[in-house]
């Protein structure tokens, strides 16, 4: 088992990072990203297989695709601690003239994007094809992917899933972050989504949930499970249930702060509930 | 004049189809994506020769062009293929974020663009994909004129690094290029001189182009005639060079006359060298059922066309 005190010190690294980000520029998406920290983490940290520097064919290595770009703070603090660019530069957020765009970009040369994400829905067919790649290139490697609940109402999502399972894609990892909450309110008031395992199965996707989305042990095991179902002629989605606005108590379990951020009071609220672990940029 | 012979009427679909299985065996990184119109396409050989670097998507457009960009990561060039309406309106925002404006080395590939598509009617018929394209920061937009064209043009792709939207149609139509021409994107070909009039045309309306030149010859005037294959990047040295001979200009293209050939070529005269200029183009209007000559009558886009619009421009000189 990995460290899990170093972990849990980065991540609420990470949650400084998110908070100050948005704070700064007064905009983005502190809900969705605090959501997401642990799995960004863990993803990041232990779970891909990732090689040293950044070239966009990424052969022989894991890749992975944000496809709900508007969790950008996360991503950006996430690649920052991991090595990708200097932790600085999350100084720059959303600012005339940064690479760290409102949602991701390869536009600046970022390095750690591969894709364009913020218009919602292309990521997991950005990623299929990635995977079709990684099979044509002989190259064992894994594409994981990331999308939001509320972004699976988009029906681009379910052509992708068709062509995966169809196609016998089983080289991807789709997870999608289950937090119940969209920009409207609720997913189950704005567009319910159903029984999203039984849909996913029903597709001919292999499916595991992790319940406890905002616990590393919990990520670890969960992601250990779907990475042994890959290679089995089916492509796997792992349900995560997230808190949207965890590790900020008046964030969570509510959609308000989907693109909001928090005023120089709440700023302080928040980073006192997260006391600085690995140092502020 | 310049004598050209139409050496057997073939469908500029079929250059495409044919460009991409001398691709097939010639670059191992080209791989194909359809959804469900191979035959259409003509992309039954690149299958059958690379069933390992053919994609079939089914009847999903919007997942296409998001794995195409996918593809290009791990050195793929993907070619995808459907009907230009599908190609372009219908997957607007996944070739904007997924392709654009994310840099990717993914060619797309029309075909059915236009009135010429016939018979299927409006729904297929687009004539406003060349605008949509064009406006696409980064993008190189292809409208080929005949077979050969078309051929060489979807070899020369392949070299290029970056998006290109390439369109062709369906009709057979005069085949009267050179098969061994060098393709160079962005580079205007030079079919006749002429000092009375210059007509631009692309795609279909390069051959009417040339049928108006001849009958324009008949009546004592001489019209300078440039193939734009290539509409974005525009060759605007070529268009200003032939303007400054002639004092006026006749575009000729399928397509809406908003957003498509003219308007470019009306932008590089205004900011450079203000002229006469008159519009072969659909007039803002959808298009109807009907066979490719009817249509192409009907709505003002043949060799009568071309002919009328120079005689009218060259008195607004």
């Amino acid at each position: 088992m990995p460290d899990l005190k170093k972990l849990n010190d980065l991540v609420i690294q990470v949650r400084r990072d998110i908070l100050r980000q948005v704070h700064k520029v007064n905009s983005g998406h502190p809900g969705g990203s605090l959501g997401c920290t642990e799995f960004f983490v863990a993803l990041f940290q232990e779970i891909m297989e990732r090689k040293d520097g950044f070239d966009m064919d990424g052969k022989e290595e894991d890749l992975f695709f944000l496809s709900n770009g508007h969790i950008s703070p996360v991503f950006y603090s996430v690649l920052a601690r991991s090595g990708y660019f200097p932790v600085e530069e999350l100084n720059t957020f959303r600012l005339l003239n940064s690479r760290l765009q409102g949602h991701p970009t390869t536009h600046e040369g970022l390095p750690g994007i591969r894709i364009a994400s913020g218009s919602l829905g292309q990521g997991i067919s950005v990623a299929i094809g990635a995977s079709e790649a990684k099979k044509l290139n002989n190259d064992s490697h894994l594409i994981y992917t990331l999308c939001g609940d509320g972004e699976l109402q988009e029906g681009q999502n379910w052509e992708a899933i068709m062509y995966a399972a169809g196609n016998k894609i089983d080289n991807l990892i789709v997870t999608v972050d289950l937090n119940g909450q969209q920009i409207d309110g609720s997913t189950e008031n704005v567009l319910p989504l159903g029984n999203l395992e039984q849909k996913f199965k029903a597709f001919g996707w292999d499916v595991v949930t992790i319940e406890k989305g905002n616990d590393l042990e919990a990520i670890f095991k969960g992601m250990e499970t779907a990475k042994g179902k890959t290679g089995n002629g089916k492509p796997v989605c792992v349900l995560l249930k997230t808190v949207m606005g965890n590790g900020v108590d008046f964030m969570m379990h509510t959609h308000a702060w989907h693109g909001k951020a928090p005023n120089d009071e709440q700023l302080e609220t928040a980073l006192s509930q997260n006391p600085e672990t690995l140092g502020d940029y | 004049m310049k004598k050209y012979t139409d050496s057997g009427k073939k469908d500029t679909r079929s250059g495409f189809g044919d460009g991409l299985t001398v691709l097939g065996t010639t670059n191992k990184n080209v791989v194909a994506l359809c959804a469900d119109l191979t035959g259409s396409l003509k992309m039954d050989e690149f299958k059958a020769n690379h069933p390992d670097r053919f994609f079939q998507v089914g009847i999903a457009e919007a997942n296409m062009i998001g794995m195409a960009a996918g593809m290009t990561i791990g050195g793929k060039i993907p070619f995808t293929g459907t009907f230009a309406n599908f190609s372009t309106g219908r997957v607007y925002d996944q070739i904007r974020q997924s392709v654009a404006y994310s840099g990717k080395n993914v060619k797309i590939c029309a075909s059915h663009a236009g009135l010429t598509l016939g018979e299927d009617g409006a729904t297929h018929q687009i004539l406003e994909d060349i605008g949509l394209m064009k406006m696409l920061p980064g993008m190189t937009v292809i409208n080929t004129c005949d077979y050969n064209q078309t051929k060489a043009a979807t070899i020369a792709i392949a070299d290029y690094k970056g998006p290109v939207y390439l369109r062709f149609g369906r009709p057979k139509v005069a085949n009267f290029t050179s098969e061994d021409q060098k393709f160079e994107i962005g580079k205007a070909v030079q079919l006749q001189e002429g000092s009375d009039v210059t007509i631009v045309a692309t795609g279909h309306l390069v051959w009417e182009a040339l049928q108006a030149a001849e009958a324009l010859n008949e009546k004592g005037i001489k019209a300078d005639v440039v193939n734009i294959h290539t509409i974005k990047p525009l060759d605007a040295e070529a268009i200003l060079k032939s303007v400054k001979k002639t004092g006026c200009v006749v575009t000729a293209e399928e397509h809406n006359y908003l957003g498509g050939l003219g308007e470019s070529v009306s932008r590089v005269l205004a900011q450079n060298h203000p002229t006469p200029q008159e519009y072969v183009a659909t007039q803002d209007t959808f298009g109807e059922s009907g066979t490719p000559e009817q249509l192409m009558e009907k709505y003002g886009l043949n060799a009568e066309a071309i002919l009328n619009a120079a005689l009218k421009v060259i008195k607004r000189k």
